[in-house]
């Protein structure tokens, strides 16, 4: 565990490094940063001006320092100064990050509790209705972009049924708010969640000891919820973590389209129509190391659950 | 067995310990059940929105009844299946071929564009994006990984390793990062939408090539003083074709997402150039009072994507069904 858990750690680190310094490199090719603060004629800017200003954020250092640098004090839990915005990018993602987490985890449980259910009974009720409904689900979950979805589901239920609020998020918490942009995040992910079970309960049903179970005279909920589901759980709850990772692509298209509040749309988003590169980076940094951390947890989950896979072959 | 056979009927066989029956059943089928049994056997309806699709994408400027990005103020929002109102003399818009005047088959957005015309040529913009750098994406997978799975250790190392790093970027954040440091244009898009498409192919081109390159006929290939470019060429590449197309439907479909989705986004194709993605971003304004602006791109999006994915799984099972483990 301990020597899978450094490798772990090492490999996380190279990709950490190597997409910073992909972000850091590419950035170098946009206009400097400085023409944020001047405009282009750069009236009334003397060069004394415009070199302080350089020498105040660190553009003069040669690239690879300007990396050392910024990577030291990230270390150390400061992520820089927002350009555009002259506050501590820490404190920006701090501010915002809430939303977006609020929103995954909604998603999440909505992902969960529809589509393992629907799998289950997919499985288990196999060439019926019941059947063919959940498959319909899921291929429709993975046609549709989740703009697509979105749309659609606020022009269902905001326009036309007048149910539920079509975006924003007031500061007091109110549910009505919640539902539908969890919706159309987890939408696709409860499609593939419930393939993922589907498959994996028919393959596990098909095993001899469902047979023996059967064949000994135990019923047929007890061998499924008792012998099959927690056999045929295992792919779709390591599938379930690394959900998260996919989601800060659709996070971000629900927030645009929900006008959430949250890192996505409001750091991300803004950071690049700003060209406000700290902050940038920041998120960037950000969005990475949560995925790291959620594919860790997955392969953990993994061998917890599962203890035929020995973990440390899983380069291989 | 051969009883049962004389006597016209099969015998019932537990369909776990065989696959196929021995012996093929003759069956008759009604005219409904022989249309059924097609439909499920070939691609047929995804067959036809594609057929649909690409005679759009050709015909799409020539047939198209009105100007693409000319719309009558006028006659804006107008309704699925509505004609305008307006007098003749109003509407100045050019108008093309055998067309009804003034008739729109899917309405109108809200400036008052043809909705059908803009979507047709919606389908050439989706087309022609998606086939470059398909093959743009294909070609660099491809040959990374042949290069990586034929030549192993350091550039092995590195190649793999890339791909990881690449797998653990949320793509539309590198999306939006090189639109913002190489502007917003046709080419950035292709670039970048092959960037969305080449890791897959690595890791699949890899692992087939690993196997290949333990065959006999390789070894044999060397030791006849064949150089490792002409291994890589002829004997290896032929073998991953299939693959290679297999992988390439399969990604058709997440292309088209990633296309529609930066372009919904504002980093894709421009306005007013009409992409899918770009229409729904365009009409979801709009959606309380003219849904059908957002609606139809939409639905077109949707459809195409469901027809390429299944036409890519049949092509799977027809090809490679090695590959099913995959999705």
């Amino acid at each position: 565990m301990a020597n899978f858990l450094a490798r772990r750690f090492l490999s996380s680190l190279v990709s950490v490094i190597g997409a910073t310094i992909a972000i850091f490199v590419l950035i170098q090719f946009h206009s400097d940063p400085r023409e944020l603060f001047i405009p282009d004629s750069g009236y009334g800017i003397t060069q004394e001006q415009w070199e302080n200003l350089g020498e105040r954020m660190g553009l003069n250092d040669p690239l690879w320092k300007q990396y050392v640098n910024w990577m030291g004090n990230t270390l150390r839990g400061d992520l820089g100064v927002s350009l555009a915005r002259d506050r501590a990018v820490t404190d920006l993602i701090k501010g915002k990050i809430g939303a977006t987490v609020q929103l995954a985890v909604g998603g999440w449980i909505f992902a969960i509790a529809l589509g393992i259910p629907m799998g289950v009974l997919a499985a288990v009720k196999r060439g019926t209705f019941w059947d063919y409904f959940g498959r319909m689900v899921a291929i429709v979950g993975q046609a549709a972009p989740p703009f697509v979805t979105a749309l659609v589901a606020i022009w269902i239920f905001a326009v036309w049924l007048n149910w539920l609020p079509a975006g924003g998020r007031s500061p007091d918490f109110n549910w009505k708010e919640y539902i539908l942009p969890c919706m159309a995040l987890g939408w696709g992910a409860a499609a593939s969640l419930m393939r993922l079970t589907r498959s994996s309960m028919l393959e596990v049903m098909d095993a001899e000891y469902i047979r023996l179970a059967r064949a000994k005279g135990v019923g047929w909920n007890l061998v499924i919820y008792k012998h099959a589901l927690r056999n045929a759980l295992i792919a779709p709850v390591t599938s379930a973590l690394l959900v998260f990772s996919g989601w800060l692509n659709g996070a971000l298209v629900v927030e645009i389209v929900f006008s959430w509040p949250g890192i996505g749309y409001d750091a991300l988003f803004r950071a690049v129509n700003d060209n406000d590169f700290p902050l940038l980076l920041g998120t960037v940094f950000i969005f990475i190391l949560i995925y790291l951390v959620f594919a860790t947890l997955a392969d953990i989950a993994y061998t917890l659950i599962d203890p035929r896979v020995r973990l440390g072959n899983s380069a291989d | 067995m051969a009883t049962s056979e004389t006597q016209g009927e099969v015998q019932h066989v537990d369909s776990s310990t065989l696959d196929a029956p021995l012996n093929p059943v003759i069956v008759q089928r009604s005219i409904v059940g022989k249309i059924w049994h097609i439909m499920r056997k070939y691609p047929v309806l995804p067959g036809f929105v594609l057929f649909l699709l690409v005679l759009a994408a050709i015909l799409g400027p020539t047939v198209s009844p009105y100007e693409r990005d000319i719309g009558v103020i006028g006659d804006r929002h107008l309704g699925l299946f509505e004609t305008s109102e307006l007098p003749a003399e109003d509407r100045d818009a050019p108008r093309y071929g055998a067309w009804p005047d003034g008739f729109h088959l899917f309405g109108t957005d809200h400036i008052g564009r043809d909705v059908f015309t803009r979507v047709m040529h919606g389908a050439r913009v989706s087309m022609q994006v998606v086939l470059v750098s398909l093959v743009l994406g294909m070609f660099i997978g491809v040959s990374l990984g042949m290069i990586s799975g034929y030549y192993g250790g350091m550039v092995d190392e590195v190649i793999t390793r890339i791909v990881d790093i690449w797998y653990a970027m949320p793509f539309l954040m590198v999306a939006l990062i090189v639109v913002l440091v190489f502007g917003r244009g046709l080419t950035v898009l292709l670039f970048v939408l092959a960037l969305v498409a080449w890791a897959g192919f690595v890791r699949v081109i890899r692992a087939q090539v690993l196997v290949l390159k333990q065959m006999d006929y390789v070894a044999a290939a060397r030791v006849n003083g064949a150089s490792d470019f002409r291994i890589l060429f002829k004997h290896l590449l032929p073998g991953i074709l299939n693959t290679a197309i297999v992988v390439g439907t399969l990604n058709t479909s997440g292309l088209i997402l990633a296309e529609s989705v930066l372009s919904f986004v504002g980093a894709g194709i421009q306005p007013p150039t009409p992409a899918w993605g770009v229409m729904t971003n365009e009409g979801r304004d709009y959606l309380s009072i003219a849904a059908h602006q957002v609606l139809v791109p939409s639905a077109a999006i949707f459809l195409v994507v469901i027809s390429l994915n299944f036409l890519g799984d049949w092509l799977r099972d027809r090809l490679d069904p090695r590959l099913r483990q995959i999705d």
